[in-house]
């Protein structure tokens, strides 16, 4: 394995160059390098985000990927803080333009959270308060996080529900979230999540609870939204479909570990990991009607019994024996995108060849 | 080419083409209204009106032996209210539901009407609420079975062995399975009394995608072993493209489009049905750069007047605002849209 040179991690630019702006890559807006977070139990410490490390660049939109347990949201909750003890983060380092979050203390974070960091949770109305008119809501937030006068603050209340496609936002300031539906209320929270300008967004499941006519809906207001701003989006979700349709890049999760994370054409078309190549044909989008669905045998396993090496290869196919003992495999030391001992040393022999 | 495919009435209810098997299912005219109003005593003081939701609104279709019906829709489409009344949890407003030729709600005869409700069975969604916690899973399998009196061949056991667990998981608890191995569970207790039909509503929403396949295939499985005839009710199209001989769209409770499962993914004829096709999600679809569909699903209780799509659809005319379509055969489909019986899609 100590074939690969890569000291620094590399991450391809942008899974679509051909964009109308293509812009210069700015440093990226997020850096997460070998994030650990712990929950301390009675039977041992427990490790739900296990050396992850990634980027995200200014108006681009990673998908983080996983099943259930795989840590994905752990993730997104360890960027923003949002963590009840004895959960943690053990080590690492979490950059936002450079600043250090994890370091700081939690006056300072609340200072980021809204301000610099929007969120946008699967439930909507557990982000609303149900006591306050939605105006009332936006304007408290722009006036807190921005320090604009009143008038100012309800100017820009306005102008953000008529940026997320609200009709009648006039009159619907003086609603209550109550009276909105599911559709109309994720546009409010994503309205509240952008109002402050943030640099980035962390958007946990968030069409997980719509239809699918509204869930492309807010997809696509998500998307142009934040490549209208250059907003950084980490969009945390269980289903492919969403990740294909939404994300410039993906990072594929599977028990609290990075598996794969590279260009969205390529994770989703040509994936390298055996485990997300196992998501992908489980699909029942990926199958041919009337074909059986591929299945990955066996489920995740429990964060007390991760296996040692790398922790799919109780699932794993294409498993050697190498996979079984440690060290586990990373993406660093793999050297392409997937962390996968197998793929590397396919990659060794092509090179021999 | 919708020009010159003719178009005629159906004969609702019965009468089928001819060549059809007998139907397993029979549902037809089937209504079903919510009283949604405020206490009477509200209403006299505040003076609302009384609110009638109509949570399925005259559908009919039938399932034939062995045949898988799909049944898709957004939230509040009457998917579910429809597999409720299908098993009997619920009685319809209006009309009626056929199971093997019985009224499951009409039939006079005791017997026929008991025989009729032990061939059907229900997979829910939820597999963690659907199981009770306080019950060892070889009691639970065993219920249905033991309630209508059948013997058990080789005890739940042998049951949760078809289903892919262990014999031995008899004495566990349901907390002790994951949520995929709960809904085997279910699978295994709905397949205890031996039944011919199987009202399954959501049964993977709830699981991961690679728990998902593990379930679905194994449901088509025991479809085709057992020869079980299936209403698989569901808001995703790509599950039912996997599951589905058949599938029927609804809106606002009403069938907009019913065909074979390949002519409705290849040739979808309602717009509502074309405007779902398109907002789904697909694999291929990298920096897709459509415009979401427009509008939401309207309110219920107040549905728009005319076709229940018409404010959303983007070939209604005045006609389609007036006067609620009917469903009729274009082709195998049965769609109900003015603007394909005039050859305007």
């Amino acid at each position: 394995m100590g074939a690969q040179q890569k000291t620094t991690v590399h991450f391809p630019m942008r899974a679509r160059p051909a964009k109308p702006k293509a812009r210069v890559r700015a440093a990226s807006v997020l850096q997460v390098r070998d994030l650990i977070v712990e929950i301390p139990t009675r039977r041992g410490v427990l490790r739900p985000v296990d050396g992850v490390s990634l980027d995200i660049a200014a108006g681009e939109v990673l998908g983080v990927v996983g099943e259930s347990g795989a840590g994905k949201s752990m993730m997104g909750s360890a960027v923003i803080g949002l963590f009840d003890p004895p959960t943690h983060i053990a080590s690492g380092a979490i950059r936002l333009a450079g600043q250090r979050l994890d370091l700081m203390r939690p006056e300072q974070l609340r200072e980021i959270r809204g301000r610099r960091i929007g969120m946008v949770f699967q439930d909507p109305l557990t982000s609303l308060n149900p006591l306050i008119r939605v105006g009332d809501q936006l304007t408290e937030t722009i006036r807190s996080n921005l320090g604009v006068p009143r008038r100012e603050a309800e100017e820009r209340a306005l102008a953000a529900l008529l940026e997320v496609g609200i009709p009648g936002a006039e009159d619907r300031l003086r609603s209550y979230p109550h009276e909105f539906s599911g559709g109309m209320r994720q546009r409010v929270v994503i309205a509240l999540a952008l109002c402050a300008e943030p640099k980035l967004v962390i958007a946990d499941e968030p069409t997980t609870a719509l239809d699918v006519s509204v869930q492309a809906q807010i997809i696509a207001l998500l998307k142009r939204l934040c490549r209208e701003r250059g907003t950084a989006v980490m969009l945390i979700t269980h289903d492919m479909g969403v990740i294909a349709e939404a994300a410039d890049r993906v990072a594929v999760m599977y028990a609290g570990r990075l598996a794969e994370i590279g260009p969205v054409a390529d994770v989703v078309g040509r994936p390298a990991h055996p485990y997300t190549e196992g998501l992908m044909a489980s699909t029942p989008m990926a199958t041919a009607p009337g074909k059986r669905l591929a299945q990955i045998p066996g489920a995740m396993p429990r964060l007390d019994a991760i296996p040692p090496g790398c922790a799919f290869h109780p699932r794993c196919p294409q498993a050697e024996a190498g996979c079984f003992l440690d060290p586990r495999p990373t993406i660093d030391a793999c050297g392409g995108r997937a962390a996968c001992w197998v793929r590397a040393r396919e990659r060794r022999m092509d090179r021999v060849s | 080419m919708s020009m010159t495919v003719e178009i005629r009435e159906t004969p609702e209810p019965e009468a089928q083409a001819p060549e059809e098997p007998a139907a397993r299912v029979e549902v037809s005219g089937l209504t079903r209204q919510f009283d949604v109003s405020k206490p009477w005593l509200n209403r006299l003081i505040e003076g609302g009106e009384r609110a009638i939701l109509t949570a399925v609104n005259n559908v009919s279709f039938q399932i034939p032996d062995r045949g898988v019906y799909a049944l898709v829709g957004e939230s509040g489409s009457g998917k579910s209210t429809i597999g409720k009344i299908a098993v009997g949890l619920l009685p319809p407003s209006s009309g009626s539901v056929k199971i093997g030729g019985t009224d499951l709600f009409r039939e006079r005869s005791a017997r026929r009407r008991r025989r009729a409700r032990a061939e059907i069975q229900m997979v829910f969604q939820d597999p963690y609420a659907s199981l009770n916690p306080r019950w060892r899973v070889g009691d639970i399998v065993a219920e249905p079975a033991r309630t209508l009196g059948h013997r058990l061949d080789g005890g739940p056991g042998a049951l949760l062995e078809q289903v892919g667990l262990s014999a031995r998981d008899v004495e566990k608890f349901p907390h002790e399975f994951s949520g995929g191995q709960r809904q085997r569970i279910c699978v295994a207790r709905a397949l205890s009394s031996k039944p011919k039909f199987i009202v399954c509503d959501e049964p993977t929403s709830a699981l991961d995608v690679s728990v998902q396949a593990q379930v679905l295939n194994l449901m088509r499985d025991l479809q085709s072993d057992l020869g079980l005839t299936y209403l698989f009710i569901s808001h995703d199209l790509s599950v039912v493209r996997y599951m589905a001989d058949r599938i029927g769209v609804l809106y606002l409770g009403a069938l907009m489009e019913e065909a074979p499962r390949d002519t409705l993914f290849a040739t979808p004829r309602h717009p509502y049905t074309r405007m779902l096709l398109d907002a789904a999600p697909r694999l291929d679809a990298f920096g897709r750069e459509v415009p979401p569909p427009k509008g939401e699903i309207p309110d219920p209780i107040n549905p728009p007047k005319g076709c229940p799509f018409n404010p959303r659809c983007p070939l209604a005319v005045d006609r389609c605002r007036e006067e609620r379509p009917v469903m009729r055969m274009a082709g195998s489909t049965r769609v109900a849209c003015h603007a394909v019986e005039e050859g305007r899609s």
